[in-house]
């Protein structure tokens, strides 16, 4: 990081003493906070490369010694690491597709349908949004139960296939598309499904994208969810299976190299769509509050 | 994060457009049918998995349901508030439990509110000004944290703050003995007081309590094990609500500091009296989401230390889940769910009361402006038409322009 010494440097001749003191402070501060916030992703990345008593005996180091991939052979060929990763990837590509159909479906019918009854969608939808997620955890399991879809892959999905708030995100931006588009397909004869689909829906991609990155973090790393909705081994997500090696379900010792590891894959996914979309992930809270 | 563009959304009565067009006209008849076809699949499946569900539980937590066969069914008896009774002023283990939780839940709350807003607030002021490089890396190191899930932060914060891990390391090379911190279930305040000679506390205080935890019990503060979380909580968010307080910022416009700054205000001046007043919706915002997250700990627990030391770690959220699924108390399960959402809407309530004053004014003003804006803008159109631009000249003199 040579930015924090060009930066003064380059400003030296309009900048008095005092001030200079103060922006090498700042930037002195800034390195320090973010060394705070980064510095746990690196011990994570090294020690799950470690051996469990390199680990025990020096946590703070970053060089691993010796170097072993061993906690990453035993989670992908040892363990039921692969279904997990398996399941939380199916239930995420699904609730993603479906929360990205399902909420711009009904986005572009608030911002642009007249139809009796939309206030009170709206209004619904504003309450629905209300509802603390945590509090919701037992009446979703007896619903779930009565259904007949418990512990099963529609009783971990369905539930998660909309999205109030993701609806409030394509009803902004559908408001924010001239309605003159749509006008000259509806003079052509399009049907308002083929004018959502054909015309709005492609022009909407930023939006789109949004909530993909939204239902992709949201459903990867959801987890009292899958708590409540199954119990069989063989639908365990990665959120959950982490959780029971955290609890020391592996036993013996400390195993603190499988438990990073483990948790550095299942952060992988995300990382690399963080990384990715960055300016738009950034952006996204942004326009949150700007409205 | 998208939740924060709701509570203006919902002052807005409907798009500009439907003053404009009448249901059912012309060619955009069908539109009444596509537009529920269209909401369906978010109402049914809100409905069913959310009303309902919320119904249900209510019924639950009013009834002696064990948890076998249907909650709905014949066998299930109404025993009316008893389940309510039970952890709020039963005496027996359930009350003890939801007070410790309660406790553990107030401590946590009135630490990581202000320190993750307070922090956020000053990420988003360092990380904003204009002439600093490099704010991208910094932004980003800031903000990934949130990003990652509650389960792996949690599993690499026991190996951070375990007994011989990262932070117990550090410590000890600036000379200070760390503790075990997941399995020290001692108070902080408590641990103070001692350090002072305080052992116990005075009859008054340990004689009499409040839903079966004594008084002095109460003003124990956050167990250690309870900090950790709490700094856990603080690392998360703040990265979150830094980016809501910077997108505040960029909203303020620079001239009244400028102004400001030529009457000779310093830069704390200007924060405390200029910029910090013109962020209070952005605070406002801040400390309603995380008064809501904060009261929702569950993951954390869940992962980590399932409740302990000495139930120190014991958060309502948590022990609603293990009175229902694990003791399969489901009636005292729902109810503390319950109590939990009113203690959650009670105090966002009151927090929109304290910090109410400007954001709601001046909305309805500029709404005010908005609609007369608008008014004369079809006012305008309407003279000028019928020749007008597309865009703007759905506005035809025959419709009414509002």
């Amino acid at each position: 990081m040579d930015a924090p010494r060009s930066a003064p440097r380059r400003r030296v001749r309009h900048l008095s003493r005092k001030a200079l003191t103060w922006q090498i402070g700042l930037y002195a501060l800034l390195v320090l906070l973010a060394l705070v916030y980064v510095y746990p992703f690196l011990v994570q990345l090294a020690t799950s490369v470690k051996t469990e008593a390199d680990a025990a005996a020096d946590p703070v180091s970053l060089v691993p010694d010796p170097l072993t991939w061993s906690a990453y052979g035993r989670l992908f060929l040892r363990s039921d690491f692969p279904v997990w990763f398996a399941n939380s990837a199916v239930v995420t590509v699904l609730v993603t597709a479906g929360r990205v159909f399902f909420d711009s479906l009904a986005g572009y019918a608030l911002a642009r349908l007249q139809f009796r009854g939309r206030g009170v969608v709206f209004a619904a939808l504003v309450a629905v949004m209300a509802v603390p997620t945590v509090v919701l955890l037992i009446p979703k399991f007896l619903v779930i139960n009565q259904l007949g879809i418990y512990d099963s892959y529609a009783g971990m999905v369905l539930p998660l296939l909309v999205d109030a708030a993701g609806v409030f995100i394509m009803k902004n931006f559908f408001e924010s598309i001239p309605a003159s588009v749509e006008e000259q397909a509806r003079i052509d004869g399009a049907g308002t499904f083929r004018i959502f689909w054909s015309v709005v829906l492609p022009m909407a991609r930023p939006a789109l994208v949004t909530i993909v990155i939204l239902s992709f973090q949201g459903s990867w790393n959801e987890l009292s969810h899958f708590i409540v909705a199954a119990q069989s081994p063989e639908l365990t997500t990665l959120t959950k299976g982490v959780a029971s090696l955290a609890s020391g379900q592996l036993s013996q010792g400390s195993q603190y190299p499988i438990k990073l590891a483990a948790a550095a894959i299942m952060t992988i996914p995300v990382a690399v769509v963080f990384f990715v979309f960055q300016r738009r992930i950034m952006n996204t809270s942004e326009g949150a509050v700007k409205e | 994060m998208s939740l924060l563009a709701t509570p203006r959304d919902a002052g807005y009565p409907a798009g500009p457009d439907q003053a404009r067009q009448g249901p059912g006209r012309g060619i955009r008849r069908g539109e009444a049918v596509a537009g529920w076809l269209f909401t369906l699949p978010v109402l049914v499946i809100l409905g069913v998995f959310l009303l309902v569900p919320v119904l249900m539980a209510l019924w639950v937590s009013f009834s002696d349901w064990s948890g076998r066969g249907s909650p709905l069914s014949s066998g299930v008896g109404f025993v009316g508030f008893d389940n309510y009774a039970a952890v709020t002023t039963g005496g027996g283990l359930a009350e003890r439990d939801f007070g410790i939780a309660l406790r553990n839940n107030a401590w946590y709350v009135l630490l990581v509110v202000p320190l993750q807003t307070a922090l956020a607030l000053f990420l988003a002021v360092l990380v904003n000004r204009a002439v600093l490089r490099g704010r991208g890396i910094f932004r980003t190191a800031f903000y990934f944290p949130s990003v990652t899930s509650s389960v792996a932060i949690t599993v690499l914060w026991l190996f951070l703050f375990s007994t011989s891990g990262v932070v117990n390391t550090v410590l000890a090379r600036l000379g200070i003995a760390g503790p075990n911190w997941f399995n020290e279930p001692s108070g902080v305040l408590h641990n103070l007081l001692r350090v002072f000679g305080v052992q116990g506390g005075p009859d008054a205080l340990t004689q009499h309590g409040f839903l079966g935890v004594t008084w002095w019990d109460w003003l124990a503060g956050p167990s250690v094990a309870m900090s950790a979380f709490v700094l856990m909580a603080i690392f998360t968010t703040s990265g979150t609500f830094m980016l809501l307080f910077i997108a505040g910022l960029q909203n303020i416009t620079p001239e009244v500091e400028e102004a400001a700054m030529v009457d000779g205000a310093n830069g704390w001046q200007r924060f405390w009296r200029i910029t910090l007043p013109q962020l209070r919706p952005t605070l406002f915002t801040v400390l309603t989401l995380g008064l809501i997250g904060c009261w929702q700990v569950f993951d954390q627990i869940y992962t980590g230390t399932q409740g302990g030391p000495g139930k120190t770690t014991l958060t309502p959220a948590y022990l609603s889940y293990q009175s229902a699924f694990l003791s399969q108390e489901w009636g005292q399960g729902a109810a503390i769910a319950f109590i939990l959402f009113v203690i959650i809407v009670l105090l966002t309530i009151l927090q929109r009361f304290v910090l109410r004053e400007s954001p709601d004014v001046p909305r309805k003003a500029r709404r005010a402006a908005a609609q007369r804006a608008r008014r004369r803008a079809a006012a305008a159109a309407a003279a000028a038409a019928p020749d007008a631009t597309p865009d703007s000249g759905r506005t035809s003199p025959t419709e009414d322009p509002r």
